[in-house]
């Protein structure tokens, strides 16, 4: 790739002339990282380029959403240019190409998350819309499953710590069915509290996120599950957090179904991912109606393709789908052990880092122990909008300002707002001290 | 760099030290704005006396500091004007906003506020700056209705 830089542009970010060098910032322990972050950097088109007046570019909302590796993107233009055609229903050489392609990148999702089936990966828009199909599997009259009989009486667990799509669509189902929404506190240093009789006999579906999307927590799946299966309810995991950042082997975990996105594990926007036990999934009735979800339709009723295509209303996001393999052989051939390894070192020196800032209050656990490499946090007097703003106009630092679509969680530490860093595999501790130098010269503009 | 022409000394020190900052009685209309995207709000009040002048515009709200020093600057431009002549400032103060950065602002006419025409530029602050003068457009209207 002719014309890509180095990481090493990023010691020439602009300093502001009158802040002080970081005493101890070249001897800050950098730990162990496995990857060579200089030679991840080169697949990322992006990370090279200049922002307007020359800044670098210093990317740190991954978490909102990940950069792509040429790979991805190849991969993608690749099958526009010379394959493109209807998946599942076109008699032809391209339209076979493309299913083929398809189908592929399902063996490529299923593998990569441990699915004891390809059958059990449903290709969604998003993680939200991966929420949503399980969400409106409850309480619908055309199942008749009991584990998916909803009504007044019955209960749905989430915690305070979920995005809102994790929220809206079960607070719209309590709507639809008159059942009762329950949720798991959280902690001061932003766990989840796990407290006694918020699971009951009376749960149907315990939902919560694998990783916060503010917080960085990991959540404890393995207890979550256990009192879930005491009660006999089912568990879903919003893991659009953790997928892209952790081995995840939803064997292992042990939950019932898990949500994610590909665009933030380095694939494109479009395309999300829904697994569900098989069982369970045959069980359900359809989400959305449509084309090649289904077996034969008559006038009067239809009936249904086995799964995954019973969830795959309509022609499905082709490219994306195949760009989110793309996605997945790129994250394989780096190692999810190495990622987990590079976040787990890069969160270490971040802590370290941002405890530097005067007044800075990290919102979420203080230690890497049990948390991913997302960093929410606030300065004193200064609102996240001002500091955002600042860091990107200024240093080129790109971050997320607001509640990050986790409202019921700002409100539950008493902030409209946060600043948040998320971290990735081709982030760098020098893109972590540029983020402490602009943050020092935020607070002297508001000095 | 951009936000140099943004964060400009007086914006700053207005949202250091907010001018008429607090809820006061007598009011006769109060109004609460949000701004839903980024969670900003302001309580504002206004009491318009004899002549239909305005008396005071007290507030209460949270938010960055371009939220917070419009609403300082509003006070102070409003307060013992005519209801008349803050409508215009506020619809002065409206074109520049929505300019785009691309409006030529009436110094003549905003005073003060004139120190905002840089955030006009950054399409998703412009909401911040014009929070509380939608308020007062909004409390104003409901206090000379009352």
């Amino acid at each position: 790739m002719a014309g890509l830089r180095s990481e090493g542009a990023r010691d020439e970010l602009p300093r502001d002339e009158g802040s002080r060098r970081l005493a101890g910032a070249p001897s800050r322990a950098r730990g162990a990282s496995p990857i060579d972050t200089e030679k991840v950097r080169e697949d990322f088109p992006v990370l090279s380029r200049e922002l307007p007046g020359g800044r670098p570019l210093v990317y740190l909302d991954s978490g909102n959403s990940s950069q792509k590796p040429f790979q991805v993107i190849d991969t993608m233009r690749e099958h526009l240019a010379r394959h493109y055609g209807n998946v599942g229903r076109a008699m032809h050489v391209l339209g076979s190409e493309s299913t083929e392609a398809y189908e592929a990148a399902r063996d490529k999702v299923a593998a990569f998350i441990g699915a004891p089936s390809r059958d059990e990966v449903i290709f969604t828009k998003n993680a939200s819309e991966a929420l949503n199909l399980v969400a409106y599997s409850f309480g619908n009259p055309a199942a008749d499953d009991p584990r998916f009989r909803l009504g007044p009486g019955d209960e749905i667990v989430i915690s305070e710590m979920e995005h809102h799509s994790n929220i809206v669509p079960w607070q719209m189902l309590v709507q639809r069915t008159g059942a009762t929404l329950k949720w798991f506190g959280v902690t001061d240093e932003g766990r989840l509290d796990l407290a006694d009789g918020v699971i009951t006999e009376r749960t149907k579906i315990v939902s919560i996120a694998h990783q916060s999307n503010v917080l960085g927590t990991v959540n404890p799946v393995a207890e979550v599950v256990a009192l879930a299966r005491r009660a006999g309810a089912l568990v879903m995991l919003d893991a659009s957090q953790s997928v892209p950042h952790h081995p995840v082997n939803v064997a292992e975990l042990g939950a019932d179904f898990i949500a994610f996105t590909g665009h933030k594990m380095v694939g494109p926007s479009g395309i999300g991912v829904l697994w569900g036990r098989r069982e369970l999934l045959e069980a359900m009735p359809p989400f959305l109606g449509g084309g090649e979800m289904i077996e034969a339709v008559w006038m009067d009723h239809s009936t249904y393709a086995p799964v995954p295509h019973k969830f795959e209303a309509g022609t499905p996001p082709i490219v994306e789908a195949i760009g989110l393999g793309a996605a997945v052989d790129y994250l394989n051939g780096v190692g999810m052990e190495a990622v987990e390894a590079h976040e787990r070192a890069l969160t270490a020196y971040a802590l370290e880092a941002l405890k530097e800032v005067p007044s800075l209050r990290i919102i979420g656990p203080q230690s890497p122990e049990g948390r991913g490499a997302t960093l929410s946090f606030t300065l004193e007097g200064i609102h996240p909008h001002d500091v955002g703003q600042i860091l990107d106009d200024r240093f080129g630092i790109a971050v997320r300002v607001g509640h990050h679509c986790a409202r019921p969680l700002h409100l539950r530490f008493g902030i409209p707002a946060t600043t948040r860093a998320s971290l990735y595999l081709y982030n760098t501790t020098g893109e972590i001290d540029a983020l402490v130098r602009g943050l020092h010269h935020v607070q002297k503009v508001f000095a | 760099m951009i936000t140099d022409s943004m964060y400009q000394e007086l914006i700053l020190e207005h949202y250091k030290h907010p001018q008429g900052k607090g809820l006061r009685e007598p009011y006769d209309a109060e109004v609460h704005h949000v701004n839903p995207t980024c969670g900003d709000e302001i309580t504002l009040r206004v009491k318009v006396g004899e002549g239909g002048k305005v008396e005071d515009v007290s507030y209460e709200g949270q938010g960055c500091s371009i939220s917070q020093a419009a609403a300082s600057v509003l006070h102070e431009l409003a307060t013992g004007s005519t209801v008349e002549e803050t409508l215009a400032v506020v619809e002065e103060f409206t074109r520049l906003m929505q300019g785009r950065g691309q409006v030529q602002p009436n110094e003549d006419v905003l005073g003060d506020a004139v120190a905002f025409a840089g955030v006009a530029k950054f399409p998703a602050r412009v909401k911040c700056a014009l929070l509380s003068w939608m308020a007062y457009k909004d409390a104003v209207v409901r206090s000379v209705g009352a």
